[in-house]
């Protein structure tokens, strides 16, 4: 009996020869990330009362969460965690300065996420990496602690669900319109616990951007990771930027899925998720027309060059409702240079945008535009909780960047089609 | 492990870690202030941190706890003196983060359907039973395995690990 890419790369880790869902083994990871909660992670590191972390190297650190720090008590955090990378000689740290951004854009960038590898961080979007076929997912802080101590961690070999993309695309839909489908389709906890893997021609056919948007997502769905099998694409991205050598590991073709399910690119449109869950799912144009206070592009989700783009060309020479706040953060402050570059920046901040340092911003309510008691945002990020960007009376439509520059024009949620 | 007994507070369907603790407050390190924002985004649930006396059951529906890999909302519950969750299903990464830190999470079928708020539970975290005793109804979570149960019992993983090593 074949194994899915979840079993295979676990019982690798592990050092076994098979093994099955349900099964729980005992892996060394082969990085770890963590960011502005490493402060926290470094408290209990501290308590288990040992000296050094098992491998300074394999730990990377990149403060994002809230930079440059807020308030106070942040500012305290970042500094506590300056110290201790200085102490652990953690040359993988990225401060407060253009190496950095959001971190699972960074980690990507710098080329920590590689095939094959099984990586494991301190937040719940760890699952990014799968797009260059990592076997990567979240974990909590005491767990980071404990791998900071003794380099080891209990994994449970999760079930595995396949997706099958075929198709394209039509014009004015994009990878975060068919994840939220997926999502809507499956539920919050349609995936709890599972591993999705993402194959089929369509997969092949997009960018690297795009199946980071797809696998960031599958949490969102209550998935342990996400993974797409590594092409060309991948491996020229890699070369030269890899911080590690890797080997590729891919699923047998006669391995068990719980579920196959499928879709075809060429039936799915313009989606948002509706104020307060993620997997409440409907068509933009039964929305239309819902007005907006503030609209967001950024994020680990769909904060790259990509997105940016195609928000500068739906804004080229255009100008945003008045009443409108657009907030554009680059994910990353290679992401930020290179629309400097291209004069995308230019265009946005023309169109009425306001450009902020990258960062999560206020995807999680810390800073950089937090809601007031009745305001409406539409927002590229990859939650719309309740409060969830800092007011429990506000909300939260997440859609497409296409999507969400198109409401902004509009001052209202808007299918962007009618402007393409 | 011992029987618990205590009093239900019942939530629905979908408790993610914005409603149970938000991410606002992620800077807080102080337990009693990380206790009183408990819930507090649940609509109604506001003073949830004033009303819920120590030994009561915070029990859910579905995929309580999505969302975010924060421990703060494991960590405001269990300051707050809640015994445990008990809910239909619960999301993988605060599963892990509540044995993680010794506090009891328990999977029971309809368990939101077949208990109200202020009803009287009794459970036994070894075997998984849980009695309603205001309703003289009998329910069965999945038990917790011998690892979780290993964790739990010397308080949580960092102190699990330290025991290891002193061993």
């Amino acid at each position: 009996m074949g194994m899915t890419f979840a079993e295979k790369i676990l019982a690798k880790k592990s050092g076994l020869s098979q093994v099955k869902p349900g099964d729980v083994v005992t892996v060394e990871p082969d990085r770890v990330m963590s960011h502005d909660n490493a402060a926290s992670i470094i408290k209990l590191f501290k308590s288990i009362g040992v000296e050094r972390v098992w491998n300074a190297d394999k730990i990377v650190i990149i403060l994002d969460h809230a930079v440059p720090a807020p308030t106070d008590k942040h500012a305290l955090n970042h500094k506590e965690i300056r110290e201790f990378v200085k102490e652990q000689g953690i040359k993988n740290f990225y401060d407060t300065d253009s190496d950095g951004g959001v971190c699972h854009q960074v980690f990507c960038e710098e080329g920590f996420a590689l095939p094959g590898h099984l990586i494991l961080g301190s937040d719940s979007h760890t699952c990014t990496y799968g797009a260059f076929g990592a076997f990567s997912t979240g974990i909590g802080r005491s767990e980071m602690a404990a791998i900071w101590a003794v380099g080891r961690i209990w994994l449970r070999v999760p079930e595995s669900i396949r997706i099958e993309l075929e198709g394209e695309f039509p014009q004015g839909v994009y990878a975060k319109d068919l994840i939220l489908r997926i999502i809507g389709d499956l539920g919050a906890d349609g995936a709890d616990y599972r591993s999705v893997e993402f194959s089929g021609s369509a997969v092949k056919d997009m960018s690297i951007s795009d199946r980071m948007t797809l696998c960031n997502m599958v949490i969102e769905m209550g998935a342990k990771n996400g993974v797409i099998e590594p092409d060309d694409k991948i491996l020229s991205y890699l070369d030269g930027i890899a911080k590690s050598e890797f080997e590729i590991v891919k699923a047998d073709p006669d391995a068990f899925y719980e579920r196959v399910l499928r879709y075809d690119l060429s039936k799915i449109e313009p989606l948002v998720a509706k104020p307060h869950g993620v997997d409440n799912v409907l068509p933009v144009r039964e929305v239309r027309g819902v007005r907006i206070n503030q609209a967001f592009i950024g994020t680990c989700t769909n904060g790259r060059i990509e997105d940016l783009r195609i928000a500068a060309r739906l804004l080229k020479g255009r100008r945003i409702a008045k009443g409108v706040r657009l907030i554009v953060i680059p994910a990353s402050w290679r992401v930020y240079k290179q629309a400097l570059r291209e004069g995308v920046l230019e265009i946005l901040i023309d169109s009425g945008a306001i450009i902020a340092p990258p960062g999560c911003g206020p995807c999680m309510g810390n800073h950089l535009g937090i809601l007031a008691p009745g305001e409406v945002c539409i927002s590229t990020a990859n939650r719309n909780f309740k409060g969830r960007m800092g007011n429990p009376e506000s909300e939260i439509y997440l859609a497409s960047p296409a999507t969400v520059a198109v409401s902004a024009l509009m001052g209202f949620i808007a299918d962007p089609r009618e402007v393409l | 492990m011992a029987l618990l007994r205590g009093k239900a507070w019942v939530f629905g369907d979908n408790i993610d870690t914005d409603l149970i603790y938000h991410g606002k407050y992620l800077p807080l390190t102080d337990p009693r202030e990380m206790a009183k924002h408990a819930m507090e985004y649940v609509p109604g649930m506001e003073d949830f941190s004033k009303r819920v006396s120590p030994g009561d059951f915070v029990v859910a529906g579905r995929n309580f706890g999505s969302g975010s890999s924060r421990e703060h909302a494991v960590l405001c519950l269990k300051y707050l003196g809640v015994a445990g969750v008990i809910a239909e299903s619960i999301s993988r990464i605060y599963y892990r983060n509540a044995i993680n830190n010794g506090f009891l999470v328990l999977e029971c079928p309809n368990i939101s359907k077949k208990v109200k708020t202020g009803d009287e539970l009794e459970v036994d975290p070894e075997s998984g039973l849980i009695r309603n005793l205001s309703s003289g109804e009998e329910l069965f979570a999945h038990p917790l395995s011998g690892l979780e149960r290993e964790i739990m019992e010397k308080g949580g993983l960092i102190e699990h690990i330290r025991s290891l090593m002193e061993g």
